[in-house]
């Protein structure tokens, strides 16, 4: 069924603000660092040189820029992946619950309203090796905690970090999730006598595929763009490059090292990668959902 | 825009009342917590001491925050007359010749009396142009030392802190000896075990006078010297003398909770130590490796300086003048050093502080001034002029961490850093020319 408007203007007019707010916030700063990166210029912008490609030259000429891609994607789909199981075996128990509902599920989605920043704080002195008690406790257990040397350590931490605010958020996609499975099929498949484990697997979780794989579009993105705040309260990309992703070394090299045109270029690849991978998801992997 | 050119009108109103009173000059710095107060009490007392200009300081945030959101306002054209840069942004702000005005020249050009010979050169040296012309006016500066835990020193049976390296290793050992976990850690692990090893043992740290003689300047931390220290720290690293902390100050846990008994830091660090410290400690001066050097020379400075940007009216720099040769009175300067631990920057608050007796009464706090006052500076000490020096700090922060963990070899590692940092360097010139 399509709506006709009567006007051919009206339909526009409506579309209006969500299309102002895509050109200025979306268009335009990427069709400047677009443009960005095809130039080098000092800091203040004083001068500038057009350079053509060499600031792209460069970045895949740097055997550090590829691992730097690698780490990205370990992080991304630890994060993504981490973040979704235990949102979802939190939402299946939270479920379940009947008295006190409402309780768990406020308590289980305030981490969300933690700034990112603060959560690596957070998360940074509960694992300082000197005075961070989950330190301490791996300590006693044996486990020598130092994420300052340690690289596995520093990637397990910013990890965690990550992905514990993130359970939230996920948490409540999956719960609105469960609660839209029709009762019905699953006392029907009891009546069969499927076991709950069986009745979840089967009918619940193919049921929940389109939150999975919203969530898991939402995840990745996430993992890839909105870390850097974590990352620089925690480990600041170290130690060595172990946590440097590719969205911190924009920032990094951007923000910090005022290095305008390289840092353009890198977001211009960033883009590249989550239109890729976004066509990528919806080709490949959507076929398998089933919507309804 | 309609709404912006309203919002900028009754903004510029505003603006324009208050004006009337007295010219505003906007400050922008990085100092939060109790420097910030303070940095408030100087600018309020300036304020109070007349009615022609009125300084108004704005807290940016960290050294970076607040380096970038003055070039980014500046980009913007809204960037304040007076903003505070740390040292490595030094290279970055001078080859902005449109966008800085020199001190030297802003306080002729406003008629302000400036003797440049009553600063302390060791401090100056560091923002000063080839001729010897002072660039921006150093506000905090700092330079690193060797604290120690006294008490831990007493249970160990030393009675001597360790003037030199090979000391250091050997007080360590005895310390491990009677319980102590580390000899010692450090903080900015590049600024005090490359760039002011190198300034101490005189051994130039990069070509072309450490970067003061050009833009073409090369990194040269991978000699003999530099190697042979950081293959060292590696391997105290493995027996416990030496303990990683991370790439800022937070070692000073480890320094407070006993850990371990000694600590590299910043001279500005000697509050928060005193503050935080649960026990008798001492401040000496940076060790040096004896044999390598006969009389260690001084050590170089951290810390930031005033930048005066272009782009305000006459009177507002006539304002800006003014402010500067208030900061650089003696008493102004003396409680500012008092107060925070950053080092004079005048002969004249320096003699001051002595004169009231305040090293006397606060055993450490001149070990820092008497370091980096040491013999005239040559142009292996004078400082480091080097762009993209951040993130040329941040390549020396992964390579020296990969001879922590033992992963990489310290020739190896500072040689890759060497060329890393010299790429970044190439980029820089090549931005700036």
């Amino acid at each position: 069924m399509t709506v006709t408007f009567p006007q051919k203007g009206l339909p526009w007019l409506l579309l209006l603000p969500q299309l102002l707010v895509t050109a200025i916030f979306f268009l335009w700063p990427a069709e400047q660092a677009l443009e960005q990166a095809f130039y080098q210029e000092d800091a203040f912008g004083l001068s500038r040189e057009f350079v053509g490609f060499e600031n792209f030259i460069e970045l895949f000429t740097d055997p550090l820029y590829y691992q730097s891609m690698l780490t990205t994607l370990f992080f991304s789909f630890s994060v993504a992946i981490l973040g979704m199981s235990v949102a979802l075996l939190l939402a299946v128990m939270a479920d379940r619950v009947i008295r006190g509902k409402l309780a768990y599920q406020t308590l289980l989605i305030w981490p969300y309203a933690v700034a990112p920043a603060l959560a690596g704080v957070l998360w940074w002195i509960l694992f300082d090796p000197s005075m961070g008690p989950i330190a301490l406790w791996l300590e006693s257990a044996g486990v020598d905690w130092n994420h300052y040397l340690n690289g596995n350590q520093a990637m397990i931490l910013v990890v965690i970090a990550s992905t514990w605010k993130q359970i939230s958020y996920n948490f409540l996609f999956f719960l609105a999730g469960l609660q839209a499975v029709p009762r019905s099929l699953i006392e029907a498949a009891s009546i069969d006598g499927a076991s709950p484990f069986k009745r979840f697997w089967t009918i619940v979780f193919p049921l929940l595929s389109p939150t999975t794989f919203f969530l898991l579009v939402v995840n990745l993105v996430y993992a890839f763009f909105e870390t850097f705040g974590v990352i620089d309260a925690t480990t600041k990309g170290g130690p060595g490059q172990s946590t440097n992703t590719l969205v911190y070394k924009v920032f990094e090299d951007g923000f910090v090292g005022l290095d305008l045109g390289g840092s353009a270029a890198q977001s211009v690849v960033l883009m590249g990668i989550v239109g890729l991978m976004t066509v990528i998801q919806f080709r490949f992997i959507e076929r398998k959902v089933q919507y309804s | 825009m309609h709404k912006f050119k309203l919002a900028s009108v009754v903004v510029g109103m505003s603006l324009a009342s208050s004006a009337f009173a007295a010219t505003e000059v906007e400050w922008w710095h990085a100092m939060g917590g109790a420097n910030g107060e303070k940095v408030n009490e100087i600018a309020k007392s300036f304020n109070d001491s007349q009615d022609a200009y009125s300084v108004k300081p704005v807290y940016k945030g960290s050294y970076t925050e607040t380096m970038t959101s003055a070039i980014a306002a500046f980009r913007a054209k809204q960037q304040p007359a007076i903003v505070q840069v740390f040292e490595v942004g030094t290279a970055s702000m001078m080859a902005a010749k449109g966008a800085i005005y020199p001190v030297h020249q802003l306080m002729r050009e406003s008629g302000q009396p400036f003797d440049e010979s009553t600063y302390l050169s060791a401090v100056t040296g560091y923002y000063t142009s080839s001729e010897g012309k002072m660039l921006s006016m150093p506000f905090n500066s700092s330079t690193p030392v060797l604290y120690y835990n006294k008490d831990l020193f007493k249970k160990a049976g030393i009675t001597q802190a360790p003037k030199t390296w090979q000391e250091v290793e050997t007080t360590a050992k005895k310390l491990q000896q009677s319980g102590v976990s580390c000899g010692f850690t450090t903080a900015w692990q590049s600024w005090v075990h490359l760039e002011n090893l190198s300034s101490r043992h005189n051994v130039p740290f990069a070509s072309l006078d450490n970067g003061f003689g050009g833009l073409k300047t090369e990194l040269t931390f991978n000699g003999p010297l530099q190697v042979a220290h950081v293959k060292k720290m590696g391997e105290w690293q493995k027996n416990g003398v030496f303990s990683y902390s991370g790439r800022t100050n937070d070692g000073a846990a480890k320094f407070y909770s006993q850990e371990c008994a000694m600590f590299t830091e910043s001279s500005a660090g000697y509050a928060g130590i005193k503050r935080n410290a649960k026990f008798d400690f001492g401040v000496t001066e940076l060790p040096y490796w004896e044999g390598k050097v006969k009389q260690p020379s001084n050590t170089i400075i951290g810390g930031a300086s005033l930048w005066v940007l272009q782009g305000h009216s006459k009177e507002e720099y006539r304002g800006v003048a003014s402010f500067l040769s208030y900061l650089s009175r003696a008493s102004v300067q003396a409680d500012w050093h008092q107060f925070s631990g950053y080092l004079p920057i005048t002969k004249a608050a320096y003699s001051l502080t002595k004169g009231q007796g305040f090293y006397a009464a606060n055993p450490g706090t001149e070990t820092g001034v008497t370091q980096m006052t040491t013999g005239t500076p040559t142009a292996n000490t004078k400082g480091l002029r080097l762009g993209n020096f951040v993130q040329i700090r941040g390549v020396i922060d992964e390579e020296l961490e990969s001879v922590w963990s033992g992963d990489v070899d310290a020739q190896t590692a500072l040689n890759t850093a060497v060329k890393r940092g010299n790429a970044l360097l190439r980029k820089f010139e090549r931005a700036n020319d």
